[in-house]
Order: C-alpha cells, then structure tokens, then sequence
C-alpha cells in the first residue's frame, strides 16, 4: 500500500514537475531567509548572516536534484529529455533521417508483411475450434490422380461407423467443377458461380455456426428432397447485395427452384482452406445414397478426432476398418481393396507442403532486416564520427559513458519506433493486396490481416534492429578517448580510421548477407526459368477455354450421347467459323485442373500383374481437342463417325503405351491398333499421344487415355479454342456464339489456358518474386553501404589525396585506388558470402527445379553483379576524389 | 574538522527527522535541520538542503504532512508534521534502532576495543 502510494506520489510529481519546482524555490528562499535572519540574531553582519546561510545549506543545485530524484520518476526524466534531443537532433538532418527512416520501414514492413504470412499459413492453428483435432483422410499416395485419393459413399459409410477415434468423419465431393452452378434472375444472361458438394454433417465437423439461417441437416441430404444452399459471406454479399432477408427465398439454379437456407459466416472461406486460389461461391449437400453412390470414388475425408485419441490410434484403427470397406457394396469383389486410410493433421494437409518455402521466405527476409541494420550502424557510425568531439566533450564535462550509450540506443530507438509505424502502414497494404490475390494458390491468404502476434512481432523486430544498430555505434563512442578526440582536429588521424576500419567490416557483412540473398534468389530465379521451359505436352500459348452448359436431358445413355453429339457439333461448327479459331475441341477435364480414373485397361488376353497402384486419368474429348490444346498424336485422332454404336477407340499417352507395350511384348513396341480389355468390352487404341503434364508443372507426365465424347459420358464440358488471335479479342464473339445456340450459357470466364499454367505456378512465382525482391533490396543496401564507406574514406584522406596530386599522381591513379578499395570490400563480402550461401545450400535445395544448389552459373552471375555494384557505387567517390583540386584540399583547415 | 563530523548512515535522516517533528509539533525545512544539528551536538555532517530530498520522500510515504504558515519572525515557510501513520513507523524504527544499538553495544563490549579513531564508524 505504501509503496503504491509513493508510486502514486512519484507519478504526479513527474507530471507537475514545474509546479513542484517552483513550490521548491519559494521554501530554499524561505529556509534561506529563515537562516540568515537566526543568523542576525545572533549577533552577524547581514552580509555574513547570509555567506553562513548559504555555507550550511550546501549546494543549491545539488539539493534542487537530489529532491527531484527523491520525489519524481528521473528515469522517465531522462528518457524525455532524450526524445527531445534526439527529435530536434534527427530534424536537422532531414536526409540522414529519410535514409535511415526508408531503410526502416522497407525492412520492417516486409518483415511485418512474411511474418503475418507465416503466422497465417504456418503457425496459427486452422480457423476452426479446436483445429488440432481435425484430420484429413486419405489413401496413401498413387499415381492416378484424384479418383485414387477419394473414396465411394459406401466406403464412408463404412469408415464413419467402423471407426471409434473420431467424434465424426465428414468429407465433401472433390469433383465438383468450377461454374457447376448456373444462377439465371429474371431474363438476363445465366450466371456462373462454383459450389461445393459436401456430406450434411461437414459443418458440424468443422465447427462452423451460419452467420444467418440454418446449415445442412440429415433431410437436405436425401435423395429427392428439395433442392437448397447455403450461400459464403463473399457470394452473399456480391450477388445478392447482403440482402438481409435472403434466407428461405428461391432462385432458379441450373434450372430449379433452389432455396436459401443460411449464409456462411465471413470467416469461412471453403477455398482457402481445402482449394487454394479457387473461389466458391456456395454450399450444397451432397446426397449420399442417390446418384453420387454409383460415381466411385468422390468423397474425401476430413475427420474430428476425439479427445485424447493420437493419430497412431487412428492410424491403428483405420488399418483394421479398411478391410470391411467396399468401393461398392453390391459387388463384395469390391470389399477390401482400399489400402489403409492415413489420417493426417488437416493443418499439415493445407499447409505441410509449404512449410520449407515459408521457412525459406522468413529467413530472407530476416537477412534483410539483418542487412538494414548494418547499413543504419554505418550510418549512425558515420553521425557518430561527425559527431564525436560533441560526446567527447560531453565525456569531459561528467556524463557517465552509461549515459552517452543510452542517448545514442534512444536515437536509434525513436528511429525504428518511427520506422516500425510506417513499417506496419506498408505491411497493411500489402498484405491487404496479398489477401485479394485470389489466383495465387496458396492456403489462407484471405485470412491474412494484422492480429495480436503480428502486433507483438512488430514490436520485437523493432526492439530488437534498434538494439542491433544503435548498440556498435553507442559503444564505439563510448569506449573512445574524450582527449584524443578533442585534440584530433584533422579527419585523418586516429579514431576516425578505427572508425573506418569498423564501417568496412560492416560493409563486408552487409556484402556477404546480400551475397547469400543473392545466391538464393538467383537460384529460385533459374528453377522458375525451368519451370516455364518444362515441355508440358500442350501448348498454351493462344489457346483458352470456356465452360460450355449443354442439354443432353433423356431417359437412356444413348438417347443423351445422340443429344450430346449434336450439341457438341453445332457448337464446334460454328466455333470453328469464327474468323481467328485455329482449332477448337471439348473435354471435360483440362490439365492442371481436376482429373479422375477408371481403373487400368489392359492389353487384351494379358495377365495382369498382381499390384499396380496407378491408373491413367480419364479424358473424354471430341475430335479435335487435343489439336486445339496443341497436343501432338501419333496414329489418329477421333472422328465423329467413331460413334455411339462403333467399335470403342481410345488414344492413350507415350508413357502409358510405353509401359504397355513393354508389359505385353507388343511387336515394334507400338501401341496403335492394339486391342485392349476395357472391363468387359475392347477397346482400340487408335493414337498415341505426347505425355500432357496433367497434375503439376514440376512432377512427371502420368498415364492418361481419352476416351470420345460419342462413346463415354463426359462430366461437363470445356470448349478449347486455339486462335490466331489474342484469346481475350475472342472472348464475346465464342461467348456470343454459344449463347445462340444455348440460351442457358452462362456467362462464363474465357479463361487463356496460360492461366492454368500460371495458377499451377503460382505458389513458386510467389515465393521466387519475394526472394528476389528481398535480394535486390539487400543489393541496394549493399550499395548504399560501400558508397557510404567509400565516400567517408575519400573525405577523410582529401589532404592526403591532395598532397599526392601535388606530388604529380594523376586522377587516373586516384581513381583507381579509391575503386580498388571498394573492389576489395566487395571480393571479401562475396568470398563469405559464397561460403554462407554453400553453408545454407541445404535450406533452400528441396524448393529448387532441376538446379543444383551449387549452380555455378548462378554463383558467378551474382558475383558478376556485386562486382558491377561495387564499381558503380565505388565509382561516384572516386571520381569526386579525382577531380580533388590540391591547393583548395591543402588550404583547407 | 569536518573528519570529526559525523557521515549520516542510509535512512538514518529520515529517522531523524521523523523523531524531531514527533518531539517539536509542527517545524519548517531549516528548524528541521537547525534542530538536528543542535540536538547532535554539531557532530552530525548536514548539508541543510539535503533535508528536503529526506522530506519530500517522507511526505510522500505519508509519514508527514505539510502546510505553509507563517514563522515566529514572520516569514512564508512550509511547515511539516508528522502523521498517525508516520508514528506508527516511528516506533517500528527505533525500536529497530534501540535493538541494533545494543547488540552492538554489546558487540563492542566483548573484548579489547580498537579505539584509536573513535570518530570512525
């Protein structure tokens, strides 16, 4: 209580700290008064009465501060009296400020920036509660694409009630296809929006409320029950301007009645989470025991696990259910053929893959803010040589070195307090940017903002660089001799070399760490480049594809493929008339986006081996897509007579035909014309493809079959058009084209088949743009630096270049000396550098594409560079000290 | 003269000052002091500015209180009192102090003293 009150006592003198002052004054004046007239009294001049006065009182100034110490809080005293000297001292050297403020906030804002993209993606749990405790489920990897990492609605089934270790399982429809819905309000022209399929419980599971209405219940799942949605925030609000009363109304979508139930919460967001860089737009329940059970595998798992239960458990127990599940339960051949589900953390599902790029990322932009704070110490060191008779001075007059370094640790304090505002303005726009990037395919971007952690980040790093750049500076200055510098009146002598020598090894530092950003950045840089060189089998250049809605409504597969045939001639009839369209096929599936298989056909008459884990995708196109996607064939393409009641044709892919061919023994290893068993029926293979990079861009060509529209139902379609023209002049005239035909088009995006490839890149880009933009901020900080060090040195020796001019040295000589210096510094910087950078190979060796860490290409273009920067910002003080006239350098002091 | 002046042990001022207000009632900064020093018999070493570094910390504990007055000679002078609480501390201290005192005393009695400075403590 005490204490609190003298607390109390010590904080309201801070503040009327003048008052008190005064109040002060007026009782010294007493006390003295008081005394002198006690001294009269006893018998002393008035004159002496006062001296004795005085004598007894001691030192006024000395009382006057021990009162303050005793009653005020004289650290804070301090402090204040700092920030005022360091605010009036920082204002009279705008440019030094602006430089060093730029530094700052550059380094802090990106930190700022990666910090809160790492948080987000890599270190914060998923935004669900208890997010520990869900788990992604899925088979153990395959190389046949998306229909081997799902599961049947019976095999759910079966996994949801044999397994204990969840609270729950959910799962939702993995092929649902961008623009499956088609909106149409009132007469205007349909619109096109994404929906997901998901079992009725996947919001339970998750734990996500509806922000208005109601979510899934057991009943919208059935099959026949009436059709509804439930709408995400983003959708909500763009299409149906937040209207308000939205919940229980019905829209015509994909021609029915569809009703409202509830709208998603803002923080949901389906797309970031589980399909990054796609934007859905709505929920829809999937019916589990309708048609969906007869589409094989389609659902995958996300599970809830219980309390207490570890992953080994689940693991356990999911190799004991996986015997019982059946792919379909009315063919018991189909019991048992899944391989054991294995439960992952969801969190190492969204984000597992991109946890060495973000580690990668965190630590290039920690080497900037590294470098930023070796610059600002030259910086300050060089303030700090301007200003050293100021503190040596000081020093003479009883201030404690203590108090020097603290006034300097202030300056570089208030600076990057500045800097970290205006840090932390730059980081919200750019994050604020990075969040409405929806086409880069990285998990959570939409959840990036500036949070709590983010906050105390912030906080830290500012600490933290002023500590970094103001202590060196500070202790140099405080360790200095007062005496030696009062008396070093000219720049050349003492302590202005050690300070010399100091600054070098900060530039070399700031070389070496730059070097190593370089070497990185350069690196990823290449593995880009080779990214875009891989040959991906089509061409996307010039071609771009648009969602086509068509009818093939009837009661037999038949009657809908004579329906379907018709529609797709009509369409690519009158397509392909377009004055600019090369070519123009459709497939239901294009590369790099979805994909599915069917099981392996096999040359006819062939055992079949025991274990194979891979199937070829399935495409099913019309005559002419793979001309359209730039694909080349071998034998033939198909044509429209291969028809619904002809002999079944497939082309199958290079790798596929290899391994077949191989496996049967085929005669010249060709595949073309070779029959195989396609489940019952023949199947002939008329053409062989190029292996189309159907997944990534990176991994290797799969196996792939495409079988003709006329003969196999496709799932939806996708007009490929290839143009002699922009794709984007195309646009309306195809969009024009379609809806002629349809009225129901919608209103689809015409999307360059580039943008596949750019999506599939985008994560790589990403990281490689950031790196790279690091590294050359690193660079021009590594510039600022030498020229900073280069430049201080050739002020320094002005008389010294002046006397050797005198003595006949010719500019040429000057220059060359002055540049060597800076060469010098930079082969050092880079000869640590490289040393750092095959030290950190490992880091960044797993991010790269056919580049070897070691790359030497790379190492000697990097170096190539630093060599240029250090000339260039070597070469302005070196002509300044060339042009040095020797009569003014002499006649100067 | 001044090394047979007596240097004041930490807080021991603010004792003191607290005994000289409980004794005297109601005194200003340099009765305070004058006080001290007559009481001391001039022995103790004080500069009289420092008593208020001692006052304003005491004021602040609450152990005393101030007000401004006039003097018996007419002058404007801030007068110090102390506090219930400030003789509840009081008593705590030199009942602290009595204890110290003779346990040294009795320290000091054990055996041969020194006793070559005796103004040294």
């Amino acid at each position: 209580m005490n204490g609190a009150k003298r607390l109390r006592g010590r904080v309201w003198a801070f503040f009327a700290k003048r008052a008190l002052d005064v109040e002060l004054e007026a009782e010294f004046e007493a006390h003295l008064q008081i005394a002198i007239d006690d001294n009269v009294d006893h018998g002393m001049s008035p004159a002496e009465a006062r001296r004795q006065a005085l004598i007894d009182f001691g030192g006024v100034q000395q009382a006057r501060e021990k009162q303050r110490e005793a009653r005020g809080l004289m650290q804070i005293d301090i402090l204040a009296q700092d920030l005022k000297y360091t605010v009036r001292k920082l204002m009279r050297d705008p440019a030094f400020t602006a430089v060093a403020l730029l530094i700052l906030t550059l380094a802090i804002g990106a930190n700022i920036a990666v910090f809160s993209v790492v948080n987000t993606i890599m270190l914060r749990p998923l935004p669900f509660p208890n997010a520990q405790e869900l788990v992604w489920i899925a088979p153990p990897p395959a190389k046949c694409g998306l229909s081997c990492a799902t599961y049947s609605t019976d095999a759910y089934d079966e996994f949801r009630v044999g397994s204990r270790s969840y609270q729950d399982v959910t799962g939702y429809f993995a092929f649902s296809q961008p623009g499956n819905l088609r909106l149409s309000v009132g007469n205007g022209i349909p619109v096109p929006a994404t929906s997901i399929d998901v079992i009725q419980n996947f919001f339970q599971v998750l734990g996500v409320y509806p922000a208005m209405g109601r979510l899934f219940n057991a009943d919208d799942a059935r099959p026949g029950s009436a059709p509804v949605i439930v709408l995400t925030d983003a959708w909500w609000r763009r299409q149906f301007a937040a209207d308000p009363n939205i919940i229980g109304k019905a829209f015509d979508i994909n021609g029915r009645q569809t009703t409202v139930i509830g709208v998603l919460p803002r923080t949901f967001d389906f797309g970031a989470v589980f399909s990054p860089g796609a934007k859905i737009d709505a929920l829809t329940p999937l019916s589990l025991y309708g048609e969906p059970r007869s589409w094989g595998n389609i659902i995958t798992f996300i599970g809830r696990l219980n309390p207490g239960v570890t992953l080994a458990q689940a693991r356990q127990e999911a190799a004991v259910v996986a015997p019982s599940m059946c792919h379909n339960n009315r063919n018991p051949q189909s019991c048992g053929s899944y391989k054991t589900p294995v439960p992952v953390p969801l969190k190492d599902y969204v984000s597992g893959r991109l946890q060495r790029s973000l580690v990668v990322l965190w630590c290039a932009v920690g080497m900037i803010l590294l470098i930023a704070c070796v610059n600002l110490s030259n910086l300050l060191l060089a303030r700090a040589a301007a200003r050293s008779k100021e503190f040596a001075m000081r020093l003479a007059l009883g201030a404690g070195r203590g108090r020097l370094v603290r006034q300097l640790l202030t300056e570089s304090m208030v600076l990057s307090a500045i800097g970290a505002l205006f840090g932390l303005a730059l980081a919200v726009i750019l994050l604020t940017w990075l969040a409405h990037q929806g086409s880069i395919a990285l998990p959570l971007l939409s959840q990036l903002s500036i949070d709590g952690a983010t906050l105390a980040w912030t906080l830290l790093t500012a600490t933290a660089s002023a500590i970094v750049f103001g202590l060196v500076p500070g202790l140099r200055i405080a360790s200095g001799n007062p005496q030696e510098s009062l008396k070093d009146s000219s720049a050349g002598s003492g302590l202005g070399r050690k300070h010399e020598r100091l600054r070098s090894i900060l530039v070399v530092t700031e070389v070496a760490l730059a070097c190593v950003l370089l070497v990185g950045a350069g690196l990823l840089l290449r593995s880009f480049m080779h990214v875009l060189d891989v040959d991906l089998g089509f061409q996307p250049e010039r071609a771009a594809a648009i969602k086509v809605d068509f009818e093939d409504n009837a009661q037999t597969p038949d009657a809908r493929a004579t329906k379907r045939i018709v529609a797709y001639q009509q369409i690519l009839n009158r397509v392909s008339a377009l004055p600019g369209v090369e070519a123009a096929g459709i497939t239901d599936y294009l590369p790099l986006e979805q994909n599915r298989s069917w099981g392996i056909p096999f040359p006819k008459g062939v055992r079949r081996p025991e274990k194979l884990n891979a199937g070829p995708l399935v495409y099913v196109i019309t005559p002419g897509y793979l001309r359209a996607m730039g694909t080349a064939i071998r034998g033939r393409d198909f044509t429209w007579d291969d028809g619904p009641r002809k002999e079944v044709v497939v082309m199958i892919n290079q790798s596929y035909a290899h391994f077949l061919a191989e496996y049967a023994h085929w005669p010249n290893n060709d595949a073309i014309g070779q029959v195989l068993d396609g489940g019952g029926r023949d199947i002939r293979v008329v053409g062989v493809t190029n292996d189309v990079h159907e997944e990534t861009v990176e991994g290797e060509a799969g196996w792939q079959i495409y079988y003709p529209a006329m003969q196999e139902g496709p799932i939806g379609a996708e007009l490929v058009v290839r143009t002699t023209l922009p794709p984007g002049e195309l646009a309306s005239s195809v969009l024009g084209t379609l809806r002629e035909l349809n009225p129901n088009q919608p209103a689809a995006e015409f999307k360059p088949i580039g943008m596949l490839v750019d999506h599939a890149n985008s994560p790589r880009r990403f990281f490689m743009m950031l790196v790279g933009a690091f590294a050359l901020l690193g660079l021009l900080l590594a510039a600022l630096g030498i020229y900073g060090v280069i430049s201080y040195s050739v002020t320094r020796r002005t008389q010294e270049i002046g006397i050797r001019m005198a003595l006949g040295a010719h500019a040429g000589l000057i220059q060359r000396q002055v540049l060597s210096q800076s060469l010098w510094l930079v082969t050092i910087g880079i000869a640590v550098g490289a040393a750092g950078s095959v030290a950190t190979a490992h880091l960044v060796s797993s991010l790269l594409y056919a580049t070897s860490p070691w790359d030497a290409a790379t190492y000697c273009a990097i170096a190539a560079a630093l060599f240029a920067v250090a000339l260039v910002s070597g070469y302005m003080p070196a002509r300044r000290a060339s042009n040095i006239n020797p009569l003014v350098a002499l006649r100067a002091e | 003269m001044s090394d047979s002046r007596l240097d004041l042990l930490q807080g021991t001022l603010d004792l003191m000052v607290l005994q000289t207000l409980l004794a005297m009632g109601s005194l200003h900064g340099y009765g305070i002091a004058r006080r001290i020093e007559q009481v001391s018999g001039n022995q103790v070493l004080l500069n009289q500015g420092t008593i208020y570094a001692s006052l304003v910390r005491l004021e602040q504990r609450g152990w005393i209180r101030s007000k401004w007055g006039i003097s018996e000679n007419n002058r404007k002078a801030k007068f110090y009192s102390i506090t219930n609480t400030g003789k509840r501390q009081l008593a705590e201290d030199s009942r602290y102090w009595q204890r110290l005192t003779s346990v040294m005393e009795r320290m000091f009695a054990m055996g041969p003293t020194a006793d070559e400075e005796p103004g040294e403590l």
